[in-house]
């Protein structure tokens, strides 16, 4: 205390002030640094040095360069799973956001049901990750299932031994189905930013003569943009990491013909069945890189079509 | 001007009039349409279920190919079936093994990401601005890239086959969803709060524990209810560590039942897919507000 009062005392207070707020603040955030550090920061920086090894986890790891991102570019199988894996962000995340929007809007006319509908249209997304539901969904497109019969009602093609489960032409719609199933999480998002949007500029636009169309393209997409850029962002990037629904449905194999060989059902093979842990530590950073990008891509072009409230537009 | 509100003179407010009561009519015309458009939508949405529901009473040959939700006979020979257990091992085997993952990452979660939380919401110190940045960058990432690191050290300090590396990175607050979920909370309450218990001479751990921590209730339920439920729900975390059926969780167990079992068994099949999913529909049944509520406002993943 007796240094407060010379004229250096001040500043010595306030720099002890600061380091005990320091002190402080890291002590709450202790367990989520250590977290980060030594269960993402540090695996990450270890799975980029492991990428350019060869290790088997019983062997010390070889350093081997380049090699393993050399033989990503010929292995079919790694082909195939980047294909399969592209188609099905590419059709089903827009086609569940589509879903999810075209419902929310017309929950959000409703005056009365809308909590019901959107708890039950919820609850998709809530299980839809499941085992469980990956079994049910098996149970529903396999041999002559149900959704076999409903397709043949309308004149559908006849279903192939094993029905769309035996189908390596039909495995990806079905799972495309089961995404677009769950379209209750953006859904109930959208929501939340339809309401928002306020009542007057609807009345006002149609007031001013314009059509539904017109309206829906320069009032709901602008408002909505925000909810609509973190959607989209979100969906993507989930959407790269499909695992469980291929898994039990193709029973741990990515077949039939390679058909649900996903992105991260190919990497799991590498890594923990073949304990190539180097192959799929590049494997692994080819897809953080791919979604690195995918997400800067998204953050770049949202500066052109997304509106912040207060935003001059 | 309240003049000009009453007595709409100007062209444009009697359009704005007239077209405000054409809106009415058709609304209350739409309603009925409304109603059997999002009935036909819920349908569709809740067949799955639904059949999945009926079939576990179905016997197992009239389950495959069969549109009919009405089950001819069986009754809970299916569930009888399921509830013996797998290979020895009791079907409340696996139950504990969920509820014990479930109950220590509600646990962990809670205490690790409301500490976060409220560091990031208010405390300063140095480096704040970057560990958020970080926390929210984790959000977006494959966590691919982490598994394999983790999986070798796991490995190292003998871990495989035991509940740690499921656990400890709850209770070390990875799970950034949360610490923003909380994060969001802490800021909307009153900061004149923390300042009043400062003035009173209170620090930071006081002001946590009595002050914030009973007022973020709400946000710790939502927190506690997706925890359970992703737990209950995960698959990859235990299908990588967990070798010995006698520590597998319901999904594991699940998937263990559908390989040993002939195809044919179905029934018992669905009747163990509803019981492994039946924890998940209680508490959606339950909390179907928070849950909802949640994803609203923080945009969480179900």
């Amino acid at each position: 205390m007796a240094d407060t009062t010379t004229a250096r005392g001040p500043v010595r207070a306030r720099r002890r002030g600061r380091a005990r707020a320091n002190g402080a603040g890291y002590a709450f955030l202790s367990p989520w640094l250590i977290g980060f550090l030594g269960l993402t920061a540090g695996p990450m920086i270890a799975s980029l040095y492991l990428s350019f090894t060869d290790y088997n986890l019983f062997s010390p790891p070889v350093f081997t360069g380049l090699e393993n991102y050399q033989r990503l570019l010929t292995d079919t199988n790694f082909l195939q799973a980047a294909k399969v894996t592209a188609l099905y962000v590419v059709f089903g995340t827009p086609i569940k956001l589509a879903a999810a929007l075209a419902v929310a809007m017309l929950l959000h006319s409703a005056r009365r049901g809308q909590g019901f509908y959107r708890s039950a249209y919820y609850l998709p997304s809530l299980i839809g990750g499941s085992v469980s539901i990956a079994i049910v969904w098996k149970a529903m497109f396999i041999d002559e299932g149900i959704v076999a019969q409903i397709g043949a009602v309308f004149g559908g093609p006849d279903a192939a031994a094993g029905g769309w489960v035996g189908d390596p032409g039909r495995t990806l719609p079905m799972l495309i189905l089961l995404t677009v199933w769950q379209f209750g999480a953006p859904m109930v998002i959208f929501l939340a930013g339809l309401k928002q949007v306020p009542l007057e500029m609807y009345e006002a636009a149609e007031v001013d003569g314009a059509g539904p169309v017109r309206r829906f393209w320069s009032i709901t997409v602008p408002l909505l943009s925000p909810v609509l850029f973190f959607n989209l962002l979100l969906e993507t990037i989930h959407a790269f990491q499909i695992f469980n629904s291929a898994f039990i449905i193709s029973n741990g194999s990515g077949g039939p013909a390679q058909s649900t060989l996903f992105y991260t059902l190919y990497l799991y093979f590498r890594g923990f069945r073949d304990f190539q842990m180097g192959y799929a530590s590049a494997m692994a950073w080819v897809l953080v890189v791919v979604v690195g990008l995918i997400s800067l891509l998204l953050f770049r072009s949202s500066k052109s079509w997304v509106h912040y409230s207060g935003d001059d537009k | 001007m309240s003049q000009t509100l009453e007595h709409p003179q100007t062209e444009r407010e009697v359009r704005s009039a007239r077209l405000r009561k054409r809106a009415r009519a058709r609304r209350t015309g739409g309603s009925v349409l409304f109603h059997a458009f999002a009935l036909a939508v819920l349908v569709v949405i809740l067949y799955p279920a639904v059949w999945m529901l009926m079939s576990s009473f179905k016997p197992g040959n009239e389950i495959i190919g069969s549109v009919s939700l009405l089950p001819t006979g069986g009754g809970l020979q299916n569930y009888a079936t399921a509830l013996e257990g797998i290979g020895g091992i009791s079907f409340w085997t696996f139950v504990l093994n969920s509820l014990i993952l479930a109950a220590g990452s509600v646990l962990g979660i809670l205490l690790s990401c409301s500490l976060a939380a409220y560091a990031f919401a208010r405390m300063r110190f140095r480096g704040r601005n970057l560990f958020f940045v970080c926390m929210i960058a984790t959000m977006l990432l494959p966590f691919h890239v982490v598994i394999i690191p983790q999986y070798i050290v796991f490995n190292e300090l003998g871990m495989i086959n035991t509940y740690w590396p499921l656990l400890l990175g709850k209770f070390l607050a990875t799970e950034s969803f949360f610490v923003f979920l909380m994060i969001q909370f802490i800021r909307g309450l009153p900061r004149e709060l923390d300042e009043a218990a400062v003035i009173d001479g209170a620090g930071h751990p006081r002001i946590f524990f009595s002050i914030i921590l009973p007022l973020m209730k709400p946000a710790l339920v939502t927190s506690a209810i997706f925890a359970f439920i992703w737990s209950w729900n995960d698959f990859f975390g235990p299908l990588l560590y967990l070798k010995e059926p006698g520590m597998y969780t319901m999904p594991l167990a699940l998937r263990l039942y559908v390989d040993q079992t002939s195809t044919s068994d179905y029934g018992a099949q669905m009747a163990m897919a509803i019981l492994a999913l039946l924890p998940v529909l209680l508490f959606f049944f339950a909390f179907q507000r928070q849950l909802v509520g949640g994803v609203a406002t923080q945009g969480l993943k179900g």
